[in-house]
């Protein structure tokens, strides 16, 4: 039994018809080929399937594809615009702040629904909203570096 | 930044990846789609240890999209099919025949339309099994009325060279031993003021790559089969299944996308040969992705338990070390012989010493099989190493810098085996960590005067896989670029841009001509593995000889031409010089074919020996890495709460090649070294494991990050490698929990031998020391 939903993707308005028990995450990846946001623990708690909908940051993995009907969703994939990169990702890549990249997609979308909430978050501030995302492969110190750039503007 | 300002072309903040990466559009395995891919889905064995008395998966079969049921029977009375596989031993099936070893051990697996319906069939296999007593623990293990984890143990034809001479150990849980000898042991205690005599623990730990493992097997209607997988070693991969399905190597095509991270954790088959199975028996594609509790069974880190007795002269000589190291390999040897092999190696340390008596076994239990974690086997030694050189320190009243400056290896001194050592910095690494540390400096008083501070320090010494091979090719095109086939895999070390880099030096065009085609293994020539901190010693001097190759092609066209003698001609800054004369390389390919069009292949291939081919001086590693680490600690007296506040890791990584991936892998190792020293153990409660997801696994966050870590590259060229560059990826890793523990005891007086260091065994020491 499907349910039809509509949601704003990265700006533009699509429908899709889903079961009701598919992940938001499930739908966006399968159903809209943005495979920017990934899989990682499945409870909520690595940061690796962030997506922000709304203007925040929610775990794509337990959010149900119906509950973000009439919504607007931001995923990795709409943050440049063309060919131009957003700053938060030109920091990245300045910093060198990602190696495997599997983690990159989560921590820039909760470091830009950081910097909407607030600009210029100092450190403290940044730890905190950044700490329910991992980088296994160990690019804390770039990714504090790349994100005090930008909140620094 | 510490790291030294001589890089090659590739410039701080450039890499290969990084645009694919930052916009979501780095495809990984996950992420690839496959028309009519069936869902795999494993059913996993809840018990550590038992027979399986039968499997009836007739329900199973009857829900609606099921298209096969993969069961012991298929490995059995499969036709085709060598049922017992394993990079070491032959102790693994593709799923449990006779036992299950330990919880999550793969008992059977379901092909269907939907992961739903996959699922809804697995839970419908019924399974009887008749319960063992299950071994948790390697001293239980090694008992001799140990009930036995394998009956019996196959050994395969064809082994690793370096494995040769380890063979299982009939009727006990020993799965190999491994000894290492150097003079008299006992004479050498006679001989010695001082013994010390301790014992270290480590727990077992998960890799926990943020991306699990997956794989997707494709049969072509010709009986090829295509594999996608998150393999580190696709080579390897493809030599298994070739043996399981009795298939030539030429058959069965592995790509390999960009991972999501390995450290070890996807070498050798993991997922692959049930996947490949699967998609035999139903005829389709089909997909495995593992979930993260599978993949918390699928593999670990060495669990290890090490006897350490250390004999010193009266004036701090280091004269005699006896250890015993048990490695819990787990239910399956995996590359567990090897992990024990090499942790005995290094178990003296980096430091002389005159006699040795070293004994290391894997041993088998029913945990989860453990294998390849970054530090192999050293970051276990090196614990109990470095942990008991400072407790010498104490015990004799020296500073435990000093001590080991007085003891640590010197170009040309003579290592355990017998052999020279040769590009060994360890001690300017040392030196340079002891003076980020500020070693020898009265500490700064913490503000809060609850709280203490303490600095340790630790050194390393550890091998790369010898011998090994890796083969490169490049190709030149008619427009001076270069496409690089190589099977190096990218997990996120940043390889694909140090082999990219090493080419264009090397011809000397720029970066942005130099293209790295990804894994192939039907187009990519033959590579070992990526793991082992080897790639850029090996892959990457294979490159330079095939970038090599190339330019002499290149002048052998120009001194054809112009009839110059060959020696008069010369490659610089991607031109061909002769006389007054200067070629650039589209020039010159346009004037040998006479149209702007054909192809250069350049060749390349290193392979390393045992032996020395220069000297004939016995080489028990192609290159040796080493490297230090110094942390400070500040640690609140009244509850044990510890805080790393700086972490210092020096590298002798030869020569930087790229200063980004160099920092990237000096401080990244250390932050995994973080997570070990502290946090990350799994727990079992009467063979179950307690903590199989990342709520109850902790992994190290942002808010865990010491104020600074700080990379230093000492750079001490080796012969052998590519501009002199050794392999990086694992040394940071190592020093990491001994400098921990060692600064504990500087600011608290707590000795801490069983990791992780917490802040509960902190306190309990600090009440025991009142």
């Amino acid at each position: 039994m499907k349910k039809s939903i509509t949601m704003e993707v990265n700006g533009s308005s699509c429908e899709v018809e889903v079961e009701p028990w598919r992940t938001l995450l499930d739908v966006v990846r399968e159903e809209l080929d943005l495979t920017g946001a990934k899989l990682g623990c499945d409870i909520q708690v690595c940061g690796a399937c962030t997506l922000l909908v709304d203007g925040k940051p929610v775990s794509a993995c337990s959010v149900l594809a119906v509950d973000a009907d009439g919504r607007k969703v931001t995923t990795v994939e709409g943050l440049a615009e063309g060919d131009r990169l957003h700053p938060l990702q030109r920091s990245f890549m300045k910093f060198g702040a990602l190696q495997c990249g599997y983690c990159t997609s989560g921590f820039l979308l909760t470091a830009k629904a950081m910097l909407d909430e607030n600009p210029h978050p100092d450190d403290e501030q940044i730890k905190s909203y950044m700490g329910g995302s991992f980088c296994r492969c160990g690019c804390y110190q770039e990714i504090m570096q790349a994100l005090r750039s930008v909140a620094q503007g | 930044m510490a790291i030294s300002e001589r890089p090659l072309s590739a410039q701080d903040g450039q890499r290969l990846d990084y645009q694919a990466k930052l916009t979501g559009r780095a495809a990984y395995l996950a992420d690839m789609k496959m028309p009519g891919v069936l869902e795999g889905v494993v059913l996993r064995s809840p018990v550590a240890h038992a027979w399986i008395r039968y499997v009836d998966a007739s329900e199973a079969l009857k829900v609606p999209g099921v298209v096969a049921v993969y069961t012991k029977d298929d490995v059995v009375q499969g036709t085709g099919i060598e049922p017992y596989y394993g990079p070491v031993f032959k102790d693994q099936t593709i799923v449990a025949v006779d036992k299950v070893r330990h919880v999550g051990d793969p008992v059977a697996a379901v092909a269907a339309e939907t992961r739903e319906a996959a699922e809804e069939a697995a839970n419908l296999i019924v399974v009887e099994y008749e319960d063992l007593p299950p071994v948790m623990e390697v001293q239980d293990s090694v008992k001799e009325d140990a009930t036995l984890v394998h009956e019996t143990v196959r050994i395969p034809e064809h082994g690793f060279a370096d494995l040769a001479e380890l063979k299982p150990i009939e009727n006990t849980n020993v799965c190999t031993h491994f000894k290492l000898r150097k003079g008299d042991i006992e004479q050498g205690f006679a001989e010695c003021a001082r013994v010390f005599e301790d014992t270290f623990i480590l727990p077992t730990t998960q890799h926990v790559a943020l991306e699990p493992h997956g794989c997707i097997a494709a049969f072509q209607p010709d009986g090829r089969v295509n594999l996608w997988s998150t393999t580190q070693n696709p080579f390897v991969v493809r030599t298994q299944l070739a043996n399981i399905f009795k298939m030539p190597v030429s058959k069965i095509r592995i790509m390999v996308p960009y991972l999501g991270g390995g450290y070890g954790s996807k070498v050798y088959p993991k997922i692959e040969p049930l996947t490949m199975a699967l998609a035999q028996k139903a005829h389709r594609p089909v997909r495995i992705l593992l979930s993260r509790e599978e993949v918390f069974y699928t593999v670990t880190k060495h669990a290890a338990f090490i006897r350490m007795k250390t004999g010193v002269k009266a004036d701090g000589t280091f004269h005699a070390r006896e250890a015993e190291v048990f490695l819990d390999t787990g239910a399956f040897a995996e590359i567990g012989p090897r992990v024990a092999k090499k942790s005995a190696y290094t178990a003296a340390g980096p430091y002389k010493f005159s006699h040795v008596k070293i004994d290391a076994k894997s041993v088998y239990t029913n945990k989860p099989p453990a294998g390849a974690f970054r530090g192999f086997g050293v970051s276990q030694s090196a614990w109990a190493s470095e942990s008991q050189t400072d407790i010498i320190a104490k015990a004799l009243g020296r500073d435990p810098y000093e001590l080991r400056m007085q003891n640590i290896y010197d170009e040309g001194d003579e290592f355990v085996t017998g052999e020279k050592l040769w590009s060994i910095g360890v001690k300017g690494c040392l030196e340079k960590v002891a003076q980020e540390m500020k070693w020898g400096e009265p500490m700064p008083a913490p503000q809060d005067p609850s709280k203490v501070r303490g600095r340790g320090l630790a050194a390393l010494i550890k091998a790369t896989i010898t011998p090994s091979i890796s083969c490169a090719a490049i190709k030149l095109n008619e427009d001076g670029s270069v496409n690089v086939f190589t099977s190096t895999v990218e997990m996120g070390q940043g390889s694909d841009t140090a082999m990219a880099a090493i080419v264009a030096d090397t011809l000397g065009i720029s970066l942005d001509q130099v293209s790295v085609l990804g894994v192939d293994t039907d187009v990519v020539p033959y590579d070992l593995t990526t793991s082992s901190s080897r790639s850029t010693f090996h892959m990457g001097k294979a490159l330079e000889l095939a970038s090599l190759d190339l330019c002499e092609q290149l002048r052998r066209f120009v001194s054809e031409e112009h009839g110059v003698p060959f020696e008069e001609t010369r490659m610089e800054g991607g031109k061909v010089l002769f006389r007054e004369n200067a070629l650039d390389i589209r020039e010159v390919l346009f004037n040998h074919f006479g149209m702007q069009g054909g192809t250069l292949v350049g060749r390349g291939e290193v392979k390393t020996s045992t032996v020395d081919p220069d000297t004939g001086d016995k080489t028990t590693s192609s290159f040796w890495f080493v490297g230090a680490g110094g942390s400070e600690v500040e640690i609140d007296k009244d509850t044990g709460r510890l805080r790393v506040l700086k972490h210092a890791t020096a590298v002798d990584v030869g020569r930087v090649i790229t200063p980004l991936g160099c920092q990237q892998q000096l401080v990244g190792g250390a932050i995994t070294g973080l997570g070990q020293a502290l946090f990350e153990q799994m727990v079992w409660d009467n063979g179950i494991l307690v903590n199989p997801n990342l709520v109850d696994y902790v992994l190290p966050a942002l808010g865990d990050m010491p104020d600074e870590i700080t990379p230093i590259a000492v750079e001490v060229p080796h012969k052998n490698g590519p501009f002199g560059a050794k392999g990086i990826g694992e040394t940071s890793l190592i020093p990491v929990a001994p400098s921990i523990a060692n600064a504990v005891d500087d600011a608290v007086c707590v000795r801490i031998k069983d990791l992780p260091v917490t802040a509960e065994k902190i306190f309990l020491g600090m009440l025991d020391e009142s």
